[in-house]
């Protein structure tokens, strides 16, 4: 991971310094104008949390079964990021509401499903932050049920209400859109990696330090 | 198997024997659940009348409220005697003693249920005898599905810090799909021509939900509960 760490950090710059010209270059929507622009920050923002919330997920059935240390401190970090890359989500989201649909908030499926997620991890860093000795665990269960929990989320808030563009969307960009948007889709994504490894690299370094403590003491 | 269902048993009626010398949790329970009804009533009816599906959104919202409550309290006692961690040293499978646990909190939630069903049902004159089966499948359901993820949280915050605020905190986001479904299901029974199959639709996914949380729960009981 070290290696391709420069080259990441590389890439990601220039995608990211990149993006408003690519994004200012796509063509206009043409009922929404300007406002659609914030669709390339927007959605991949959303990928990238429900992508998170899985590596979450994964990592911490690998923790709870497999107990493995490493696996626990991927899911912290991923755990961190799907509530960044979903408050990215909740903030631009309403922005665009607003001027889309006339309000800031909607209690619309996909909407509300994102809230719920987003809250599932939010209430995974309360319990590691305040559930005291042994909570990773505790945090580790909540993970895994919350990413169990996905699907009947989807389908009860879909039957529940349903005013969001379909995700078929993405799909039937017209040419100039799409390329922008596969474009922040890669630059979101890089982003999302370089900001796991650190975050696990801290986590990292700090078991290391704890060790440390561990063997000066003895 | 048989071991198993045995086991199960056992923890099931030792708490259940427990509550009823004291009988502390059950009328405390009961009552809290009768005052929210009452706190929603204030909030939620007008001039007299409730608002349209009220009657459906205040009966789960006790339930949860009250199930929440219930299951912090039983594992409270279990705490403050020391008597989980003896349990979990008894020579049985653990996923038994979960099922154990979750029987014992079935029971004490059909109570509070059985007391809050009438009590909606004389308040709001929400017409709860319409399709009695199909309101009694959706609270079992639904009941079932929450009390297994609750019995698994409850007793893994027994160790905690803050345990009392963390159970809500944990337990309300996943426990959403049961309250949605819960809540429009019995919506859809109360109104004045009750609506099967969305009663059906709803139910089902509630089977499904307890389906994956209660092997869920079984399956991680293990590797949670152990120090």
């Amino acid at each position: 991971m070290s290696r391709a760490f420069v080259p990441l950090v590389i890439a990601g710059m220039l995608l990211f310094a990149a993006a408003p010209l690519v994004v200012a270059g796509a063509p206009f929507e043409q009922t929404m104008g300007l406002v659609q622009k914030i669709f390339y920050y927007h959605v991949p923002s959303a990928m990238l949390m429900f992508v998170s919330a899985f590596v979450c997920g994964i990592a911490s059935a690998a923790y709870l079964f497999r107990r493995s240390a490493a696996a626990d401190r991927v899911a912290v970090a991923a755990g961190e990021l799907v509530v960044l890359f979903g408050l990215i989500v909740l903030v631009t989201g309403p922005l665009w509401a607003r001027k889309a649909w006339g309000v800031w908030w909607e209690w619309d499926a996909r909407l509300t499903s994102s809230l719920l997620l987003w809250m599932i991890f939010v209430a995974y860093l309360l319990v590691r932050r305040f559930g005291g000795p042994g909570s990773e665990k505790l945090a580790g269960a909540m993970a895994l049920f919350g990413m169990a929990n996905v699907p009947f989320v989807y389908v009860s808030v879909n039957y529940w209400r349903t005013l969001h563009p379909k995700t078929s969307v993405v799909m039937a960009l017209e040419p100039g859109m799409r390329a922008a948007f596969w474009f922040c889709v890669a630059a979101f994504a890089i982003l999302y990696v370089l900001l796991l490894t650190l975050r696990k690299r801290l986590e990292d370094r700090q078991a290391a330090v704890e060790q440390l403590y561990l063997a000066t003491e003895d | 198997m048989k071991q198993f269902l045995r086991v199960a048993w056992v923890v099931m009626r030792k708490d259940l024997t427990v509550e009823m010398r004291s009988r502390e949790i059950l009328y405390t329970t009961v009552f809290f659940a009768a005052s929210c009804v009452l706190v929603f009533a204030f909030a939620l009816v007008r001039e007299g009348r409730p608002l349209e599906d009220a009657s459906a959104g205040i009966l789960w919202i006790s339930i949860a409220f009250a199930g929440t409550l219930g299951l912090g309290r039983t594992f409270e006692r279990e705490r403050h005697t020391e008597t989980l961690r003896a349990l979990m040293l008894a020579p049985s499978d653990r996923p038994a003693i979960y099922v154990g646990k979750l029987l014992g909190i079935l029971a004490l939630m059909a109570i509070v249920e059985a007391v809050l069903v009438p009590m909606v049902g004389l308040l709001f004159d929400a017409p709860i005898f319409a399709r009695p089966h199909w309101l009694a499948a959706l609270l079992a359901a639904g009941t079932l599905g929450f009390a297994s993820v609750g019995t698994l949280f409850a007793a893994m915050l027994v160790r905690a810090r803050s345990r009392d605020v963390l159970l809500p905190v944990l337990l309300y986001p996943i426990t959403i799909p049961v309250i949605i479904a819960g809540v429009r299901g019995t919506a859809a029974l109360f109104q004045a021509a009750p609506d099967e199959p969305m009663a059906r639709f709803w139910a089902a996914l509630l089977v499904f939900f307890d389906v994956v949380f209660v092997t869920l729960s079984l399956w991680t009981f293990e590797p949670l509960m152990t120090e």
